[in-house]
């Protein structure tokens, strides 16, 4: 015991401050890492985008034509497909995501259903994209067919629609996780308090969980908006990558991933290959947008 | 109390060790990833001249895969081949890290002006395009001249019993289907073989359009690769679309029989492709074969070729890794043809060898010539 106690005396001071202070720089370090390295994306982006910049101006965002034979690029089509497809996407995968959230969160919290559904929700998220985009292609195009068809629309079966409907699914697990462990996390006193009142179970999710928890679960929304606006792969595969500005819902159309995924290959001409990294900031300053604006309204629900 | 304080201490002294080792595994994760990027470097200008560095046309990858093998069995010469697409072959050549390219299409003016010295296009195999479709009830090939094929993909065209496709098929039940058009999304040598055929024969295509491997499309639905053409097709009735000769003849697809500028019908087959390179063909070799001259040529053929430096001597090339190269392209188009028809390539015809040879000769070491 002596023995533990000297040894304890001499490594304390040195070895264990030094330590703690190496610990804490390296953490810093690693930090501000990422900070350097997001500042270089969009460095490396604006400094190739310059030659597109320089040469289109600013109706680059609202130009209707791509055409890389004669250096006429305009990104509207392309915008209007990636904003589309992700808020379609985002507004069928809510009412899923959110019932997954309460039922697994409230209903459900425990035990082997419990973590069946909630593995086999998460490994939705697991699935790689060109997965979702095979099975787009071999199951959900034939269907969406039929519907078109007795819609008396073109009968494309690729479009829009299609691939807002692999979106949907592919950015459930997302707000779902999200959600649920953000009501597993509401205090009991608060729902007892409400029980004890008279509250029904649907009125404690009504006026208790989902208040305290829309901030919570509006981040896990953002989330999966975010996973859809920047997915490629599933998309192009079902969207029929057509730039022209879509017309209806079953139209096909194209995002921004899906243009720079397809033409970076094989862009011949610097003005091209510009234009398509010019994309690629624009989805980038998309996002940020679309961040900031959610990270707003999350800040004013915590508010309240 | 001191018991619970050297407890403390063991879960630090722990911890760090932890956090050592994984530092030390990130620290060697690093050293990997820099020794991988110094490498590529490095490896480009390498003087191990038994192993010879090309990159580009993915189209032309499963050719030189089997040739290259063959020579390497032969010679010993080992060729390590990027298939990553005929861009960024011109890419890496321009910047010296390989000692060819390959590519579906010749250099275009920005591509040649930023290579700044001159180069050789050396023709390795054709390939062709056809055009396949899906319309139920129709067993036999259809025909199609080049003004409606332009038309169709000009949109001008929307019906499968248009009467100018019914001219030209006599005999033939064309059901009333709606034309769906499915070109690539990607950019593609096929598309720039496409549209530069289109371009010759139609004049609004020409400038409307013009020919690129990606163009602004009037109408309809983009596929990724030969397989998302080739799917679109077959999963809707009336749909027609461009492919490769060989993910047609691969895949079992139903294709079209096209006239050519000599007004002979041609069915798309390796025999009528590699016809369609017998023309006179430029001092440079540098054109593309579509609407060939050729009697029995089929239309919508493009060689591929292989793309080098005229002066050979750059960057510190030894000489042997300048004969090793030209040695392996001249048994390319000799003996490593006869790989092409198994594998439903169009080998080269007569007159693109013979020139393909000459382009050859005429590379040179410090000036002087290396074969």
């Amino acid at each position: 015991m002596a023995e533990a106690k000297k040894e304890l005396k001499i490594s304390r001071p040195y070895g264990q401050i030094r330590w703690e202070n190496a610990f804490k720089r390296s953490l810093v370090i690693i930090a501000l890492l990422m900070v350097v390295v997001v500042a270089g994306i969009l460095l490396t982006l604006i400094i190739q985008s310059i030659p597109s910049l320089k040469s289109l101006g600013i109706k680059y965002l609202w130009g209707k034509t791509w055409d890389p034979i004669n250096n006429v690029y305009g990104a509207l089509p392309f915008l209007l497909g990636t904003l589309l497809t992700s808020f379609l996407a985002l507004i069928i995968s809510i009412p899923f995501s959110f019932s997954i959230a309460i039922y697994l969160g409230e209903y459900n919290p425990r035990g082997w259903l419990s973590n069946f559904l909630k593995n086999t929700v998460e490994l939705i998220a697991a699935v790689p994209s060109v997965i979702y985009g095979f099975w787009g292609i071999l199951v959900l195009v034939p269907i969406v067919q039929k519907l078109e068809i007795k819609l008396g629309v073109l009968p494309y079966g690729i479009g829009i629609f299609t691939a807002s409907l692999v979106l949907a699914i592919m950015i459930i697990p997302y707000a779902a996780s999200l959600g649920r462990e953000m009501i597993k996390m509401v205090p009991s006193p608060l729902k007892e308090g409400a029980y004890s009142l008279g509250a029904t179970r649907f009125e404690v999710i009504k006026n208790v969980i989902l208040p305290y928890t829309k901030s919570g679960l509006f981040a896990g929304v953002l989330l999966s908006l975010g996973r859809a606006l920047g997915e490629t792969m599933a998309v192009t595969m079902v969207i029929g990558n057509t730039s022209t500005i879509p017309t209806s819902l079953f139209a096909p159309g194209n995002t921004m991933a899906s243009v720079i995924a397809n033409e970076f290959n094989e862009a011949d001409h610097s003005l091209y290959w510009s234009a398509l990294v010019e994309l690629g900031l624009a989805l980038f300053l998309v996002t940020v947008v679309i961040n900031v604006i959610g990270k707003r309204i999350i800040k004013r629900f915590t508010n309240e | 109390m001191a018991g619970f304080k050297s407890l403390n201490h063991f879960i630090n002294k722990k911890i760090m060790k932890n956090f050592l080792r994984i530092a030390k595994q990130h620290i060697a994760v690093a050293a990997m990833v820099v020794a991988a990027a110094t490498g590529i470097q490095s490896k480009a200008i390498a003087q191990d001249d038994k192993t010879i560095l090309g990159a580009g046309s993915s189209f032309i990858n499963p050719l030189f895969s089997k040739q290259f093998a063959d020579y390497n069995a032969k010679t010993g010469i080992q060729v390590n081949y990027q298939s990553i697409g005929s861009g960024g072959g011109i890419l890496q050549l321009t910047n010296k890290t390989v000692d060819f390219g390959a590519s579906d299409g010749p250099l275009n003016a920005e591509q040649t002006a930023k290579i700044g010295v001159p180069v050789l296009h050396i023709t390795q195999a054709s390939g062709a395009v056809v055009l396949t479709y899906n319309l139920p009830g129709v067993n036999t090939h259809l025909n199609l001249t080049p003004d409606v094929i332009a038309d169709i993909y000009l949109g001008k065209i929307t019906k499968w019993d248009d009467a100018r496709i019914t001219a030209i098929n006599k005999g033939v039940a064309i059901p009333s289907f709606p034309i769906l058009v499915a070109h690539r999304s990607d950019g593609s040598g096929t598309t720039a073989i496409f549209t530069s055929y289109l371009s010759k024969v139609s004049p609004e295509w020409s400038t409307k359009v013009g020919g690129g491997g990606a163009v602004n499309w009037p109408v309809g639905l983009g596929g990724k690769g030969s397989e998302g053409v080739s799917g679109l097709v077959k999963q809707t009735p009336g749909a027609i679309g461009y492919v490769e000769l060989i993910y047609a003849l691969n895949n079992k697809l139903e294709y079209a029989q096209i006239r050519n500028k000599k007004g002979k019908w041609i069915m798309p087959s390796i025999a009528s492709v590699t016809a369609a390179g017998n023309v006179t063909l430029p001092d440079d070799s540098k054109i593309f074969i579509t609407d060939t001259d050729a009697p029995d040529g089929y239309p919508i053929s493009g060689f591929t070729w292989v793309i080098i430096y005229k002066e050979q001597n750059y960057n510190g090339r030894s000489l042997a890794r300048a004969q090793a190269l030209l040695k392996l392209l001249w048994w390319n188009i000799h003996d490593g043809q006869q790989y092409c028809t198994p594998l439903n390539y169009a080998p080269l015809s007569k007159a693109a060898v013979k020139l393909a040879e000459k382009i050859l000769k005429s590379a040179t070491y410090n000036g002087k010539s290396i074969l």
